[in-house]
């Protein structure tokens, strides 16, 4: 940002980065459609903190949401269903410059990818993930994902899903070395900028469920909630998500919650009456595997020229 | 060491056997490892149960090892086996139901199982002795046990070291040379280790100066050059290495997975990072992922991991996303043969995957060429921005082979990142039309920002669902193998360059074949052979050299219907992998033989079925020649001609 430096001269940067930087071409979600709402939000937080477009990576699945990276103006990596955490991670491994934003959904996440979900928790790499969470498969025309309500007509269960759905943030505060967990709604962008931008902040593997509406073929699972803000319990607390006055004036709940506090956490995971948003948990010592990763990067030609000699020498006779 | 009269021969085949666990490969590759410093050309190949601790005394559960040394660079792990340790009897039947062993086979067989407490075990052995006899074995049984137990105060360990102070003394190995490779294997477990494993080689070699009558000279094979001596995995991981890859995505899988324990400590000390993955999708995941960030980063597997990385692979070839697949090839389809040999995943790299997904196949043939083409892969896969698969196979995998000591380059290393400006204007896919090349754009290179998609795309990496867009793209990656081809030279032919029949082979059958081939020649018969490194692109000139043979045939590790099969006519026979791409290729009527046994294929086999398959017209005069000459051949084979030393 431009700035008086000590010796009272300007300090004008070189590059500055307005929203266009981060923008391409024209997200076709369809009207109405949550995932816009992200999409500004993530804009919004590289613009913010000025981030070179060259250094963000956007990586997804496959899903609606997992357009995403086709509507940022940086490098992105549209990959296979399910697959976003294992190639963001790799994205990662040797490149602790660029700055990794996961976009992903309740099917890609949750369901085909869940294998993954539980790991790359664990590894903990310092990435900002987004589950965009609309209850249904949306891409493929309205099929039972793994967090449809119970009891939803789709068109896999015309009478009406059977299974009970994966309740997200308990799975993920049940994972070993989990380090950042939130949720937000995708129609309060202020609480959704809020968040998202203190995930990027933390050092670590920073997962935010995001409820997020589909107006095609879930426009009511969360028509409720939206439309009731006694329905939804703010989390506060000094530090979680940095407090605002229009967002507490509209959600008149509010819970005073330690984001250090793994126990209180799981609890207001459960799913109850009103929908806890928020920080539920961050633990910035958790240690990380990008920094494992990274070990020996920058190691000169000749040390690694030597190190094959000296290797083949283990095999001379 | 005994002085006496020494039976000088060109070649030798030794086999330990045991029971898992007793060490028989580590005293095997030590016995090699010696043979190769004593300037002895060497083939050692791993007996390996399916099972981690099969039960003890089994039939199946044979576990050792084959070494293989002569005055010359020995390529293969020959026929039938000239002497054999074996620390029970019973492991014995299994490797003669695989046809290790012939007639006059010496076995220096353990005889504590004939004192032992369990009358069932005591029967078992008097049975296999009788068994043994009547197939032809020479068993002479011995006090192995009881003499090493002599050494070591009554612990049950170190026989191996034992058994291989015996076969020094049997083949005049230098127990100096033993001894320092001694002290480098148990160097980890203290001095106490290393003066009480030379001790019991020394006694080894004691026992077997008394009771043993057997003493051989084998030959210097004439070569001064440096060498080194490992194992195909090693020599893939050590390519690794020499190439300059940084990352290496994985998954345990056999046999596969002793690249990655080569590499778990070999690859931070040249700077680089190993990711065990949580699956073997997410293993070549994150390689594509660190690829696509960066350097060109490798995953290595076997037959059922690369099922699973299927879809990605073709993601990869999709996006040309430069990648080593490193695939360790294993029995099939399924689980299949986890530990054993086949040449069955030809087809599946090929076009496993859905849709069209060109790529580049490399298939080392020797030791030696799973470390160099690990850094043609890297350059290739870079130079045409696609995934690049090494195939190399069990075989291979555990094969121990001295070669050449390799003189790493500068050149050899990936270059650094290149994070400069993107050149204005430049697409991330800007196809050259008539190559199909392009540069890549690598994140933190300014201007070059794009969404890689495994969607239909444009030059601009744009989703693109058009027909003429689809088409070019597929046309452009297509492009690459065409002009890759073009840059190819026809293989080399082993033999004269025409003839009766042209034998082709792939991988790890080349010493083998080219042995038979010779065998073969030294016998009348107008066969050549030639040898396929890159499968795709297809080797050029094949159809010019396929033309100066009356027939061609392949020779394979993998399934084909046999030729004379019940049921089976020229209709419905299902021919080996590479048979069928040759077909295909070159529009000759390219037949084959092949084998699943899960084993390396022996020379003499090679040899029996090629004769099988020589023109008719002189087949019976042949035949007869062939009996003659194959009772002559075997022992001139073995230079059985006695000498004093």
């Amino acid at each position: 940002m431009f700035g008086l430096k000590s010796d009272w001269s300007l300090d004008v940067p070189e590059r500055y980065f307005t929203l266009e930087s981060y923008e391409k071409g024209v997200a076709r979600w369809c009207p109405g459609c949550g995932d816009f709402g992200v999409l500004s939000a993530v804009q919004r937080i590289c613009r913010d903190e000025q981030i070179p477009p060259e250094k963000v990576v956007a990586v997804s699945g496959i899903g609606c949401s997992s357009r995403f990276p086709h509507y940022m103006g940086t490098y992105g990596f549209h990959g296979l269903h399910g697959r976003a955490f294992p190639v963001a991670a790799g994205v990662k491994a040797r490149r602790p410059d660029l700055h990794v934003w996961v976009a992903t959904g309740d099917g890609d996440c949750c369901s085909i990818g869940a294998g993954h979900w539980v790991h790359a928790v664990r590894y903990n790499m310092d990435m900002t993930v987004m589950l965009f969470d609309n209850s249904i498969y949306g891409l493929t025309k309205k099929q039972t994902s793994p967090t449809t309500p119970l009891g939803t007509a789709t068109n896999t269960h015309p009478e009406g899903s059977w299974l009970p759905p994966i309740n997200v943030l308990q799975t993920t505060l049940g994972l070993t070395n989990v380090s950042f967990v939130a949720r937000t709604v995708d129609w309060n962008p202020l609480h959704m900028y809020q968040t998202l931008r203190a995930a990027y902040d933390h050092k670590g593997f920073s997962f935010v469920h995001i409820l997020q509406r589909c107006p095609t073929y879930s426009a009511e699972v969360f028509e409720d909630i939206q439309r009731d803000p006694e329905r939804i319990l703010l989390l506060n607390h000094e530090d979680g998500i940095p407090g605002d006055a229009a967002v507490e004036r509209m959600y008149p709940n509010h819970f005073q919650h330690d984001p250090r506090d793994m126990e209180g956490a799981r609890r207001l995971a459960e799913a109850g009456e009103k929908v806890p948003i928020g920080l539920f948990y961050r633990n910035p010592d958790a240690p990380r595997y990008d920094v494992y990763s990274a070990q020996g990067l920058g190691t000169p030609r000749e040390e690694r020229l030597a190190a094959v000699e000296a290797e083949l020498d283990r095999f001379a006779i | 060491m005994s002085t006496g009269n020494r039976v000088r021969v060109n070649e030798r085949i030794v086999e330990i056997v045991s029971d898992s666990g007793e060490g028989a490969q580590k005293a095997g590759q030590t016995f090699g490892t010696v043979n190769a410093k004593m300037g002895n050309g060497v083939w050692t190949v791993e007996i390996i149960p399916a099972e981690i601790k099969p039960p003890a005394r089994s039939r199946a559960g044979a576990s050792g090892i084959r070494v293989r040394f002569g005055d010359r660079n020995i390529t293969n792990m020959g026929d039938q086996a000239d002497l054999v340790v074996a620390f029970n009897e019973q492991v014995l039947y299994g490797r003669i139901a695989q046809g290790a062993y012939r007639p006059g086979t010496v076995v220096l067989l353990e005889n504590k199982w004939a004192e032992d407490s369990q009358e069932e075990i005591r029967r078992l052995y008097q049975q296999a002795l009788a068994d043994f006899e009547e197939f032809g074995l020479e068993v002479r049984e011995l006090p192995i046990d009881a003499a090493c137990k002599g050494v070591t105060g009554g612990a049950r360990v170190g026989k191996n070291i034992f058994v291989l102070g015996m076969l020094c003394e049997i083949y005049g190995r230098e127990l100096e040379m033993a001894e320092e490779e001694i002290s480098v294997v148990f160097a980890r477990k203290g001095e106490a280790v290393v003066a009480k494993n030379i001790e019991l080689l020394r006694a080894g070699a004691v026992f077997a100066e008394e009771k043993i009558d057997q003493r051989y000279e084998i030959p210097p094979w004439s070569n001064d050059e440096e060498l080194v001596v490992m194992n195909g995995n090693q020599a893939a991981g050590l390519g690794v290495l020499a190439a300059g890859i940084e990352t290496v995505a994985m998954y345990p899988i056999t046999p596969a997975t002793s690249v990655s324990h080569y590499l778990g400590r070999g690859l931070p000390r040249a700077g680089g990072h190993l990711h065990q993955a949580e699956d073997e999708i997410a293993a070549v995941g994150y390689a594509i992922g660190a690829s696509f960030a960066g350097k060109t980063a490798c995953t290595v597997t076997s037959g059922p991991g690369l099922a699973l990385k299927t879809e990605f692979l073709g993601l990869a070839s999709m996006c040309e996303v430069p990648l080593v697949v490193i695939l360790v090839q294993r029995g099939g389809p399924s689980t299949g043969l986890p530990t054993k040999v086949e040449q069955g995943d030809l087809l599946a790299v090929l076009h496993g995957t859905p849709g069209d997904a060109p790529k580049v196949v490399l298939a080392p043939a020797t030791i030696e060429e799973c470390f160099h083409f690990v850094i043609t892969a890297r350059k290739l896969a870079e130079e045409f921005r696609t995934p690049v698969y090494v195939l190399t196979d069990a075989n291979l995998a555990t094969g121990v082979q001295p070669f050449p000591r390799p003189k790493p380059e500068a050149g050899w290393l990936a270059p650094p990142l290149d994070q400069s400006p993107w050149p204005e204007g430049v697409a991330p896919y800007d196809w050259d039309a008539e190559t199909g090349l392009s540069p890549r754009p690598v994140p933190g290179q300014r201007g070059g920002e794009y969404t890689l998609t495994g969607l239909a795309h444009t030059r601009d990496s744009k989703v693109a669902y058009d027909p003429e867009s689809n088409t070019n793209s597929a046309r452009m990656r297509s492009r690459k193998l065409a002009s890759l081809q073009k840059a190819l030279i026809p293989p080399d032919v082993h033999g004269d360059p025409e003839g009766d029949l042209l034998v082709v082979g792939w991988g790890s059958t080349l010493g083998a074949i080219d042995e038979a081939v010779d065998r073969l020649r030294a016998d009348g018969h107008r066969v050549s052979s030639i040898h396929l490194r890159f499968l795709s692109p297809m080797e050029p000139g094949l159809d010019e050299i396929f033309a100066r043979f009356d027939r061609v045939m392949t020779v394979e590790i993998n399934y084909s219907d046999e030729i004379d099969g019940e049921t089976i006519t020229a209709a419905n026979r299902r021919t080996g992998q590479l048979a069928r791409l040759l077909r295909e290729q070159t529009l000759v009527d390219v037949d084959c033989w092949s084998q699943v046994s899960g084993q390396p294929l022996p020379p003499g086999e090679i040899v029996a079925e090629i004769e099988r398959r020589l023109p008719a017209a002189d087949g019976a005069a042949k035949e007869t020649a062939k009996k003659t000459a194959n009772d002559s051949e075997a022992k001139e084979a073995k230079g059985e001609t006695a000498c004093s030393a």
